[in-house]
C-alpha cells in the first residue's frame, strides 16, 4: 500500500440550506502533487478550509501521516504539519519579506517570553537559526534579494512565492495551495510550475486547488474533481479529463465534441 | 596613544558617548530641577517614570498585539492595593487573626511584595483577557473599559461586610520602600549629598523604567514580538502559521499588566496612601493618549508621549498662575481649564498633522514606492 500522507473521508459541511460538501474524501500519497479542481462554487475552498481547520465540518474523519487529527483549531493543524496559502494572498503586509518567513518558523521554535527578556544563549542561537533558515527559504523560492522589502511592496508573483516560503518554513508534511496561479500571467505561471516541481522533488507533498486546467493537467499526479459539493471523478489527470461527468460539469451538457477538442 | 582606547568603531563610540551623556543628564536632573523649582518638580519627575512604565506596559497590549485596552489602569490598581495591603497596618488593625500572626503589623518585604503585585496583576490580565479574546477594536475597548471600572468600584465597595480595602477612604500609613537597609522614607546622605525621599524614589523609578525599556525592546525583537505583530496584521494568517493566537494574546495581556502591577506598587509606596480615586477611567485614557500621541508600537515614541503628557500638567500648574499674575496682574484662566483647552487643541493638531503620533515607528523594511514618493501599490 502506498505511503499515505493525508487521508480524509466522509466530509460533510452544510451552510444553512446549502450542502456545500457531501461525503467528500481524499487520499494523498507521499511526494505527489494532488490536484483539487472543479468549477466555481464547487466547494474546493470549503473543503480546503475544512481540512485546515478554518471551518468545522459536520462530519468526517481526518488522518495525517497515519495519525488522526481533528481540524478544530487552525494552529493545531499547522502544528500537525499542514501548511496552507490563501486564494487571496494573506501576508503580513507591513512586515518585511524575511520577517514573514520568520513568523512561519514560530511553530517549530520554542523561545519563551522569559528567554526573550533574558536573551540567553539558547534564545539567541535559536533566533540565529530562524533567520538563517528563513533566508534559505527566500533563496529557495527565488526572492532572497527582496528579504528586507515590505511584503506589500513585492510584485504579485513574488508575494505568492513569499506565501509559499512562509508555509514551507513551518516544515509541513503537506503543503496546501489555494489557487496559487490565480491572476498570474503566462511567464509567472511557468515559474510557479517549476517552483512546485522543485518542492515536489524535495519530497514535500502538495495539495493544489487550481482553476487553470492546463497547469493542473501538466503538474498533478492525481486529481479529484468536485461539482456542487460532490466528488464526480478521481484519478490521473489524463483519465479524468475524458470523464463525461467532468466535461459536463465544466462545459454543460451537449458539448461533447467541443470538449474533446479542448482536451 | 590610539591603542589605549578600546577598538570601537566610530558608530559604537558615538553610541557609548551618547549613553554616558544621557546617564549623566538623568542623574543630574533632579538636582537641576529641584534647584530651579523645588521638590514638587522632582516629584513630577518620579511620577513621569511611573507613567512611562505604565505607557510601556499598555504599549505591549495595544501597540504590539493590537488589542485596544481602555481598562489598563485596573492593573495599576491591583499592584497599588497589593502593596498597600501587605505593607500597612490596615489589615492587621481590622482582622484579629492577622494581628495575631503579625503583632507588629503587616510589613512584608518589598522583594516579596513586588513579585506578588506583578504576579497578581498578570493574573488579573489573564482573567480580564480570557473572556474578551474574540472581541476586536471598539468592542474590546468597551469591555475592557467596563473591567477597569469594575475594578475601581470593587475597591471602592470592599469595605463591608469585611473591611478589606477601606473603601473610598483608602489605605493610609503605607510603608515606604526599604531596600538593603536604605529607608526611602527618610533623607539619606550619599557622598556628602543630602538626598530627600523624592530624589531616592526618582532614582529607584528611573532604574525600574530603564529595566522596563530593556524588557520591551527585547520582547519586540523576539519570536514572541513577531507573533504579536503577525496577529496584529492578519489574525487568520497568523493562526494558519501555527501561532496559538489565544495564548499569545493572553501573554500580551499578562505581560502588559505586569508593568502596571509593578508601577502601581511603586506608586503606593511613594504616596504612602491609595484610594480608588486614583484609578478612574480618565487615568486609563491618559495612558492610552500617551502612547497614541507618541507613536503606537514605537518605544521611543511611547517614551516621548509619556514624558510630554505627564510633565505638561505639572509645568502648567506651576507656571500658569505666576505668568498671568505677572502679565495681567490677576489670574484670567485657571490652570486646570487651560490644560483641558490645550489638550483639546493638541488633539486636533495631532489628528490633522501627525495621525501616527509625534514619533511613529519608521516603516518596517524597504518600501521602494515610498522612496520614489508614490503611494505603495495595493495588494491584488
Amino acid at each position: 500500500m502506498a505511503d499515505v500522507v493525508l487521508r480524509v473521508t466522509g466530509v460533510n459541511k452544510r451552510f444553512g440550506g446549502l450542502q456545500a460538501l457531501s461525503d467528500v474524501g481524499i487520499e494523498i500519497a507521499r511526494g505527489e502533487i494532488y490536484g483539487l479542481i472543479g468549477p466555481n462554487g464547487a466547494g474546493k475552498t470549503t473543503f480546503f478550509n475544512v481540512i485546515t481547520g478554518l471551518y468545522t465540518p459536520d462530519s468526517g474523519s481526518f488522518e495525517l501521516d497515519g495519525k488522526p487529527y481533528s481540524p478544530t483549531e487552525v494552529h493545531r493543524v499547522a502544528q500537525a504539519g499542514i501548511a496552507r496559502t490563501f486564494q487571496n494572498i494573506r501576508l503580513f503586509p507591513d512586515m518585511t519579506a524575511l520577517e514573514n518567513v520568520m513568523v512561519g518558523r514560530h511553530v517549530r521554535t520554542h523561545a519563551t517570553a522569559l528567554g526573550a527578556i533574558l536573551r540567553n544563549r539558547r534564545t539567541l542561537e535559536e533566533e540565529r537559526g530562524i533567520k538563517a533558515r528563513s533566508l534559505e527559504l527566500l533563496d529557495y523560492v527565488g526572492i532572497r534579494k527582496y528579504a528586507d522589502f515590505q511584503a506589500r511592496t513585492l510584485a504579485y508573483g513574488d508575494q505568492r512565492r513569499l506565501e509559499i516560503a512562509r508555509a514551507l518554513a513551518t516544515e509541513p508534511k503537506l503543503l496546501a495551495l489555494d489557487e496559487p496561479a490565480a491572476g498570474m500571467n503566462a511567464t509567472e505561471k511557468l515559474a510557479l510550475r517549476s517552483l512546485l516541481e522543485a518542492i515536489c522533488r524535495d519530497r514535500i507533498t502538495i495539495l493544489l486547488i487550481e482553476h487553470d486546467v492546463k497547469l493542473v493537467m501538466g503538474l498533478c499526479d492525481k486529481v479529484t474533481v468536485l461539482d456542487y459539493g460532490k466528488m464526480i471523478a478521481v484519478g490521473p489527470p489524463a483519465e479524468v479529463q475524458r470523464n463525461p461527468a467532468v466535461i459536463e460539469a465544466y462545459l454543460g451538457g451537449g458539448h461533447k465534441d467541443v470538449a474533446t477538442k479542448v482536451a | 596613544m590610539k591603542t589605549l582606547l578600546p577598538k570601537l568603531s566610530n558608530d559604537r563610540r558615538a553610541a557609548w558617548l551618547a549613553t554616558l551623556l544621557l546617564a549623566a543628564v538623568l542623574i543630574a536632573l533632579p538636582f537641576v530641577v529641584g534647584h530651579l523649582g523645588g521638590n514638587a518638580f522632582v516629584r513630577a519627575l518620579a511620577f513621569t517614570c511611573l507613567y512611562v512604565m505604565l505607557a510601556l506596559g499598555l504599549n505591549i497590549v495595544v501597540g504590539f498585539a493590537g488589542l485596544l485596552d481602555l481598562g489598563y489602569i485596573a492593573f495599576y490598581a491591583v499592584g497599588a492595593y497589593v502593596y498597600a495591603l501587605l505593607a500597612s497596618p490596615h489589615l492587621s488593625s481590622h482582622f484579629a487573626w492577622i494581628a495575631q500572626m503579625f503583632p507588629n503589623g503587616l510589613h512584608i518585604s518589598i522583594w516579596l511584595v513586588i513579585p506578588l503585585g506583578a504576579g497578581l496583576a498578570a493574573f488579573a490580565g489573564i482573567l480580564f483577557g480570557a473572556p474578551v479574546l474574540k472581541l476586536r477594536g471598539d468592542y474590546l475597548a468597551i469591555v475592557t473599559l467596563g473591567f477597569g471600572e469594575i475594578t475601581r468600584i470593587f475597591m471602592n465597595n470592599l469595605n463591608a461586610p469585611l473591611n478589606i480595602t477601606n473603601g473610598p477612604q483608602g489605605i493610609t500609613l503605607i510603608d515606604p520602600v526599604r531596600i538593603l537597609g536604605i529607608d526611602f522614607g527618610r533623607p539619606q546622605s550619599l557622598f556628602g549629598f543630602e538626598l530627600p525621599p523624592v530624589y531616592l524614589y526618582y532614582y529607584l523609578f528611573l532604574v525600574l523604567t530603564i529595566a522596563a525599556i530593556v524588557v520591551c525592546v527585547r520582547l519586540q525583537d523576539s519570536r514572541l514580538g513577531r507573533a504579536w505583530m503577525a496577529i496584529r496584521e492578519d489574525e487568520i494568517a497568523a493562526k494558519a502559521m501555527g501561532i496559538n493566537v489565544r495564548n499569545v494574546k493572553l501573554l500580551a495581556f499578562a505581560l502588559g499588566a505586569t508593568f502596571g502591577g509593578v508601577s502601581g506598587a511603586m506608586f503606593s509606596a511613594f504616596q504612602g496612601f491609595v484610594s480608588p480615586e486614583s484609578f478612574v477611567l480618565g487615568e486609563s485614557i491618559i495612558v492610552l493618549s500617551m502612547i497614541v500621541l507618541g507613536g503606537l508600537g514605537h518605544i521611543p515614541g511611547v517614551l516621548l508621549g509619556a514624558i510630554l503628557l505627564s510633565m505638561f500638567p505639572e509645568v502648567l500648574r506651576h507656571t500658569v498662575v505666576p505668568v498671568q499674575n505677572f502679565l495681567f496682574g490677576h489670574v484670567v484662566v485657571d490652570a486646570e481649564v487651560l490644560r483641558m483647552m490645550l489638550y483639546g487643541f493638541a488633539m486636533v493638531l495631532v489628528m490633522l498633522y501627525r495621525p501616527k503620533g509625534l514619533w511613529p515607528a519608521p516603516e518596517h523594511g524597504i518600501n521602494p514606492a515610498s522612496r520614489a514618493g508614490q503611494t505603495a501599490p495595493q495588494r491584488a
